[in-house]
């Protein structure tokens, strides 16, 4: 049989999987992609959208890191929306309607053009191991692939089972075949697991739908787009539509409960709240009369329709009678029934931070097989281990992501340090710097790093220093700027209340004031280039709020620089309440700032933890 | 890096009190309170007044300069006379001053710790305290729980909640069915947490919560002898008693001095089950407040047994001696093994790190302040309306933070479950 050697092997071809192998690849690493079939890869199995509030941060983190989802979303969006335009730069998210095939072809291609990165078709079967240390893997027709990484992106593949009404089959998402032997292979690791559960809505054929008499949502006039290394959309541009439930789709779900999946009994694994069914959304919140349903076409030649807000695990046959209860969808026809799946997610807390299974050595988890859902969320985690995967293979130091620092820090932060009740979502709620963390200066807060790292072609470097430069330049200019009162009254702008002096920089930072209205008697400011007087003016507003937040900032550093080994045993503390004591054995912090966010935790207690720590380092080093 | 503060001796009538300031502004603290500063590491007696520059006390001070003192940071000592009001005086005027807060429990040691400060053998001493320290903020905060103050607590808790997922709604859901405008109602909820803390703070400085110092429960079953106890303890000379009437009806509160122990004697409503309800409430609470006493003596009559769980320092003892057959244990009435329970108690008190109630207190009126403070600024961001909601959000989230010693952490989950609960979200 041939035998192949990478450093890493990733396995599976969806969001997760396609950024892994690409960062390893960018990493240097040989890498292979092994999946089913060419085609699955970039496949979008639920919604055809990306981005959105906190899932666009993490999309321009990604691609701030010089990553693919970014990218490839431009090249296949088709509406382009950015959420919460009027509000703050903070809240602000960038989301766009995907063309499915354009994205999978476009992903597709990327992979294939990638160095370092070649894509291997087939089934995993197994793993091989030498004790507690990943070589490789097995494939069903023999073949073996030894590698010192190995990431496993195989989404909802353990003991996914898929529910249409009373008819159930196991099986991954529509059209994929589980593999058990694989699975038992991860059971022998005995992780620690739990249940999850997800739907979809039927999808309709468009051209069935009566888009004359509804309403109608376009992208934005002015597209905001999710690479920094594009400037606009690629595709044709299309609107979604809108219609609503009524009182008599309501009365349909309501009389054939008990027929639905999630209400005959036959799934007991956690669902979303904040994605929940019709007949969830029917019975929870029965006082209301309507609901919103947003018509999302998966593609320019394609008809099909996604009805995002009507996912559901009712029979076939109530899916079309209540589909044709609601206006404008009298008369269409489902292509695909909707479905619910549920299926096994590994519990993340048996992950370290680089998303590596504690105890073993090079086993890397990554999407939703950690409990979270959205293309962006497996995207960030594919980000993530698959960096580290490569950094593994060559011996090199672990690469960590802060709260402080990105989204991508937030969301494996709270993975590893909480765990997961429902499937994990992002919202910008979730960052407590969400000042600081926004989409808009991504690349300001992470290129560097990923410079430093060597995962960044020539052409983002070149762009993001050509960038910098011009945007030091501008602030610098604004800092020497200094204004009286009466210099803003000319300017018709608010005065300073102590009568001090004001620098440009400072004036930005009031509300509703921009750099147009310094620039009118400033020829220098009005020669400032009008992306960089808009980063200008975003940094200006929240810079009082930064600078507030530095001290936490320093502090969540600190600890977090403070590492806690995995074999640090919590036990051995004498002083620590045994209740505290097997919190922190089942969670296992991986450094300080993760330990004083156990439940329980006091000051006291935390310092405690520290003064071990250090006493252990001493040990060690003597 | 903050500049902290906090009493480092036991409290209560001891001679000396002593308070500790440390960080890169401990010596301007100190130069604020006593005008100059003698020589480092050497003593000098200062005049102490306050920022209006009102008499606090006479006192010893030290100052220690960076790398020579026990945290490794500027230190200053004030050596105070050991009065519960003196303390508290020089606390609150180190908490006027900027860039100063209190301290954390532990936080002295591990700022020692950080710097290099501390030889690691000295841990494994500190962790007993340490341990006494946090179940001292603990008990303290039960007993804030417990009372009539932790409903309101509650009420603040559940109203900020409110308030803050009301706008992370609209933020984080803007493209689904959540309203686009909730400036009126979260004006509304900030307005009343407002308005409620006002009036808190008008009410902390009364003499009825000055209550600092230790709590003694003594528990037992009915007519086991426990007023004549506390009477007995009472009446002797070496204790001061003066009658505070109990919040409720049923739990008697007599603070006395025990052996220069501040002390707050519970007599509490007999244990037993019973059908009568109000009879039932009085003894729900006496098992609520001795719970959250930091010691407790059971009286145990003969061929009775205890039906509550006894911590380790908690003291058992036969009532009645005068009337038992083999003459042990205790007696109120003939005042057998009196002198040898004041003793124990003051022993065990001694033993615990005791500045932890006064100190909780004084972090309840700071975060009461700051909360109010941070309320008002939240509360003019959010009157601008939905486009400044980021900030406005930014504002609440500090507010509940300055009140998080009084209403607890809240986290992401807890906005996240009340948004869920009020919203009908999902696409």
């Amino acid at each position: 049989m041939k035998q192949l050697t990478f450093d890493v092997v990733v396995i599976g071809g969806g969001h997760a999987g396609c950024e892994a192998a690409h960062a390893a690849a960018r990493m240097g690493a040989r890498t292979a992609l092994v999946t089913l079939k060419r085609s699955g890869i970039g496949v979008m199995s639920c919604n055809p959208a990306i981005g959105g509030l906190g899932k666009g941060h993490l999309v321009r983190e990604i691609d701030a890191m010089d990553g693919v989802m970014g990218r490839i979303a431009d090249k296949a969006g088709i509406q382009f929306r950015l959420l919460n335009r009027r509000k703050g730069p903070a809240v602000q998210g960038p989301r766009t309607q995907a063309d499915r095939k354009i994205y999978r072809t476009e992903m597709l291609t990327e992979m294939e053009s990638t160095k370092n990165l070649d894509i291997v078709e087939g089934e995993v079967i197994d793993l091989l191991m030498e004790s507690d240390r990943i070589t490789g893997v097995l494939l069903e027709d023999g073949q073996r692939i030894s590698c010192r990484s190995l990431v496993l992106t195989t989404g909802t593949f353990l003991r996914g089972v898929i529910h249409i009404g009373d008819v159930s089959r196991p099986g991954g998402r529509m059209g994929d075949n589980p593999s058990v032997r694989l699975a038992e292979r991860i059971d022998s690791f005995e992780l620690p697991m739990g249940r999850l559960k997800t739907g979809t809505p039927p999808r309709i054929d468009g051209s069935t739908i009566d888009w004359s008499i509804l309403q109608s949502q376009p992208g934005d006039e002015d597209p905001v787009v999710f690479s920094f290394m594009n400037s606009k959309p690629f595709a044709r541009q299309i609107s979604c539509g809108i219609t609503h439930t009524n009182a008599q789709t309501h009365d349909i779900i309501r009389e054939n409960l008990e027929r639905s999946a999630m209400y005959g009994g036959h799934i007991d694994g956690v669902g979303p709240r904040y994605c929940p069914s019709i007949e969830d959304k029917v019975v929870r919140f029965a006082e209301k009369t309507s609901h919103q349903i947003f018509l999302e076409p998966e593609g320019l030649d394609d008809t099909t329709i996604y009805p995002n807000g009507i996912s559901t695990s009712l029979p076939a046959e109530v899916q079309e009678a209540y589909v044709h209860s609601i206006e404008g969808l009298t008369q269409a026809k489902i292509v695909q029934p909707g479905y619910a799946i549920e299926y096994d997610y590994v519990d993340p807390r048996a992950l370290d931070l680089r998303l590596s299974v504690k105890g073993l050595t090079g086993f890397f988890l990554a999407g939703q097989i950690n409990g979270t859902t959205g293309y962006e969320e497996a995207a960030a985690q594919g980000l993530v281990a698959g960096l580290n995967a490569a950094r593994h293979a060559f011996d090199a130091e672990p690469v960590l992501f802060s709260r402080s620092d990105s989204y991508i820090g937030v969301m494996i932060d709270d993975l590893t340090s909480r765990g997961v009740t429902e499937p994990y979502r992002m919202f910008t709620s979730r960052a407590e710097f969400r000042l600081s963390l926004r989409a808009d200066n991504a690349d300001q807060r992470l290129t560097p790093k990923a410079i430093d790292l060597g995962c960044v072609g020539a052409e983002r470097t070149a762009v993001f220093g050509n960038k910098m430069e011009r945007l030091i330049a501008g602030r610098s200019l604004l800092q020497s700027k200094s204004y009286t009162s009466n210099d803003l009254k000319k300017l018709g702008l608010p005065a300073s209340q102590d009568g001090a002096r004001r620098t440009g920089l400072q004036i930005l930072a009031y509300p509703d004031v921009n750099c147009d209205a310094l620039a009118t008697s400033d020829p220098e400011i009005a020669e400032i280039q009008a992306d960089i007087r808009a980063q200008l003016e975003r940094d200006a507003l929240y810079a009082n709020y930064v600078d507030r937040q530095q001290r936490d900032v320093n502090a969540l550093k600190n600890d977090e620089a403070m590492k806690i080994p995995s074999d640090f045993d919590f036990r051995k503390i004498e002083g620590l309440s045994n209740e505290l004591k097997s919190k922190l054995l089942k969670t296992g912090p991986g450094n300080l700032a993760q330990a004083g966010r156990v439940e329980g935790m006091t000051p006291a207690a935390l310092t405690l933890i520290l003064a071990k720590l250090r006493q252990e380092q001493r040990a060690r080093s003597a | 890096m903050d500049t902290i503060y906090a009493l480092a001796t036991a409290q209560g009538k001891s001679g000396v009190a002593i308070v500790r300031v440390s960080g890169p502004q401990a010596w301007d603290a100190g130069l604020s309170l006593a005008g100059s500063l003698p020589e480092p590491r050497r003593a000098g007696v200062r005049r102490l007044t306050g920022a209006d520059g009102g008499y606090l006390d006479e006192a010893l001070v030290l100052c220690f300069p960076e790398n020579q003192s026990f945290t490794g940071e500027q230190v200053v000592e004030f050596q105070l006379h050991g009065s519960v009001a003196v303390v508290r005086s020089v606390l609150t005027a180190l908490s006027t001053l900027p860039g100063l807060r209190s301290a954390e429990p532990g936080e002295f040691t591990r700022r020692a710790l950080e710097n290099g400060r501390l030889d690691l053998t000295q841990v494994e001493g500190l962790a007993d305290l340490i341990e006494a320290e946090t179940e001292a903020q603990r008990r303290q905060a039960l007993r804030v729980l417990s009372g009539d103050l932790g409903k309101r607590v509650s009420d603040w808790r559940r109203d900020l909640i409110r308030a803050a997922s009301l706008l992370e709604a609209v933020l984080d859901f803007a493209d689904e069915d959540v309203p686009v405008d909730v400036t009126p109602e979260v004006l509304q909820l900030l307005g009343d947490v407002g308005q409620a803390l006002d009036k808190e703070l008008a009410g902390f400085s009364g003499a009825e919560r000055i209550r600092s110092g230790f709590e003694v429960a003594i528990v037992g079953a009915p007519n086991v002898g426990k007023s004549t106890l506390l009477n007995a303890l009472a009446g002797r000379e070496a204790a001061i008693t003066s009658d505070v009437a109990g919040t409720t009806r049923d739990v008697i509160e007599v603070r006395m001095d025990l052996g220069g122990l501040a002390v707050t004697v519970l007599d509490t409503a007999g244990l037993r089950d019973t059908e009568d309800k109000v009879e039932a409430i009085g003894v729900s609470r006496a098992r609520q407040r001795s719970a959250a006493a930091d010691l407790r003596v059971f009286l145990i009559g003969e061929g009775e047994e205890l039906d509550m769980v006894v911590e380790p320092d908690d003291l058992v003892l036969m009532s009645k001696a005068d009337l038992r057959s083999d003459g042990q244990g205790i007696s109120g009435t003939t005042g057998q093994g009196l002198d040898r329970l004041i003793s124990e108690i003051q022993q065990r008190l001694s033993a615990k790190a005791s500045q932890a109630s006064l100190v909780t207190r004084e972090r309840h009126r700071l975060a009461l302040i700051e909360g109010r403070n941070a309320l008002i600024i939240a509360s003019d961001v959010v009157a601008d309306g939905p486009d400044r909601y980021d900030i406005a959000a930014e504002e609440i989230r500090v507010a509940i933070r300055r009140l998080s010693a009084l209403i607890g952490a809240v986290d992401v989950e807890n906005l996240l479950d009340e948004i869920f609960a009020s919203f009908c979200l999902g696409k």
